[in-house]
């Protein structure tokens, strides 16, 4: 999953073409810890986990939110055990959801390397300064071989010039960190999330910057609307059910129902999505996640924001499980037909 | 957009069906085309039935599900049509590429039949079969040239591994009578 990545990267760095050092460490727990000190001293930092993996790291990634440091990580979606299970869903970055780290799905190769060149760029923005997890569907993306466009190192240079810092400074030495009582911890926590809102106008504005040097954009950067034209009903997906969605759109000619594809997970994008479904009359949110005794989370976000619309929640994709071409098509039957009751796929 | 061609590949866990898929993504980009290859989300152990699949088209593919309804099945192993049925959602008129010995017949599916592991074994050296089973593809389909496969195989392996392989597919690409 994530290992081809770390094992590539290996081979990269061992073999000087990058100009990183490598450190191994014995579990995912120590990874973000490496990542967190290092990041610290004033270097680029990247680690890539999933699922238990990225369970284990937990507790560090709050930390390294809460101390502000832009690391940037790769998560291959699967799902956590048990039953014991390799394959994909989104379980393991929704328990992430609110450790503070900036969230964008991808939907395809390229997007997860596009997206990867983005994310430092967005942690590192001073209005920012937040780690960004970029996750990629387990196996669906993480195990595809397929065309991807690798930008030439000096246009990625340009477009992302040299870590600016902070660097640690032997001066003027600082504490990072630190203890925060009940006086400030809250305050902390404030900014944090403030850092986050700001971060939708980064994230927009990086989007927009990438697409005009390198000629590629998704959406605005949050969200990505496709056949939404004169769609009377919207699906709201993440990640590589997106692109089934348009392939089964096309291929059946379908004009009534549209499809946005959140991109951004967090900071969610409230007004984005609002505008995106202001004509339709209803809606439905296929995912692969599962909060038990809710349902899923990303439908009651959106369940949340949209009152006076049906919204039709769909679970499916656990732990592997394929979502076909004709499941797209009951689901967007479901979504004509405003069903009420959460959709097993 | 025009219809997607679907490729399954029927292996044993260690006989290289993942790369074969991978390796056909490839050349068929060399030749101009879209293409994908992702293996079946399944157990992988060595000796098992595995799966992987690649599909061809003149525009990004942005379908993302396994592969139910393959236009063309390749199988690596005989073995394996004693415990699966390789026709399984083939569709109708598709085309079956196999490693058998003598001759192989699947109904009414044009079937290809090559000797794989006799070409592995003179050549490789071990039985395995999957850069073979390439070279009798292009042959008997022409979805990807034989040129871009050994261009696709001279980036994946590198010395007397590399020079073996092309000379196999080679031969298969000779041998596999269309």
């Amino acid at each position: 999953m994530d290992t081809h990545i770390i094992e590539r990267l290996s081979e990269i760095i061992a073999d000087g073409e990058m100009d990183a050092k490598y450190v191994n460490v014995e579990s995912e727990h120590s990874a973000m810890s490496v990542c967190l000190g290092a990041q610290a001293t004033g270097v680029r930092t990247f680690t890539a986990s999933s699922s238990q993996g990225l369970a284990l790291m937990y507790e560090m990634l709050y930390i390294v939110s809460g101390m502000r440091l832009p690391v940037v990580m790769v998560n291959a979606n699967r799902a956590l055990s048990a039953p014991l299970n390799i394959w994909n869903d989104w379980s393991d970055s929704f328990g992430a959801r609110d450790s503070g780290w900036i969230q964008l799905y991808c939907e395809s190769a390229q997007e997860a390397l596009d997206t990867v060149i983005q994310a430092y760029k967005i942690a590192e923005d001073a209005r920012v300064r937040l780690p960004v997890m970029v996750c990629i569907d387990g196996f669906f993306l993480s195990h595809v071989y397929e065309p991807v466009d690798i930008p030439d190192a000096q246009a990625v240079g340009k477009f992302l010039p040299k870590f600016a810092g902070p660097v640690i400074d032997f001066d003027k030495p600082v504490s990072q960190g630190m203890w925060a009582g009940p006086e400030c911890y809250q305050d902390f926590k404030k900014e944090q999330n403030d850092a986050m809102i700001r971060a939708m106008e980064v994230i927009h504005e990086i989007n927009k910057e990438f697409k005009e040097q390198f000629g590629r954009g998704y959406g605005n950067g949050f969200i990505e609307t496709y056949n939404m034209e004169n769609a009377k009903y919207a699906l709201i997906t993440m990640g590589s059910l997106a692109g089934t969605a348009k392939h089964v759109i096309r291929e059946n000619k379908i004009h009534d129902v549209g499809l946005i594809r959140i991109k951004s997970f967090r900071p969610f994008p409230f007004a984005e999505i609002k505008k995106a479904i202001k004509d339709v009359h209803a809606l439905g949110v296929l995912e692969k996640n599962l909060s038990p005794g809710l349902g899923g989370a990303l439908c009651h976000e959106v369940r949340g924001m949209v009152k006076t619309k049906n919204v039709s929640s769909f679970i499916g994709g656990l732990g592997g499980r394929d979502v076909k071409i004709d499941d797209f098509m009951k689901i967007f039957d479901d979504i004509r037909h405003e069903k009420k009751e959460l959709v097993w796929v | 957009m025009d219809k997607i061609t679907e490729i399954r590949i029927h292996g044993r866990g260690g006989q290289g069906a993942v790369t074969t898929a991978e390796l056909m993504a490839v050349a068929a980009f060399k030749d101009g085309k879209f293409s994908q290859a992702v293996p079946k989300f399944g157990p992988e152990r060595r000796g098992s039935p595995v799966e992987a699949y690649c599909r061809l088209a003149k525009e990004f593919i942005t379908l993302r599900t396994q592969v139910y309804e393959p236009d063309y099945v390749i199988v690596l192993d005989e073995s394996l049509t004693h415990s699966l049925d390789v026709t399984t959602g083939l569709r109708k008129g598709g085309v079956i590429l196999i490693n058998a010995e003598g001759k192989k017949g699947f109904g009414t599916f044009p079937t290809y039949t090559v000797d794989a592991n006799k070409i592995a074994m003179e050549i490789l050296g071990r039985p395995i079969v999957n850069t073979i089973m390439l070279g009798a593809f292009a042959k008997a389909t022409k979805l990807v040239t034989l040129e871009s496969l050994v261009e696709a195989i001279g980036e994946r392996f590198s010395g007397p591994v590399k020079e073996k392989n092309i000379l196999a597919i080679k031969r298969a690409y000779e041998e596999t009578k269309a």
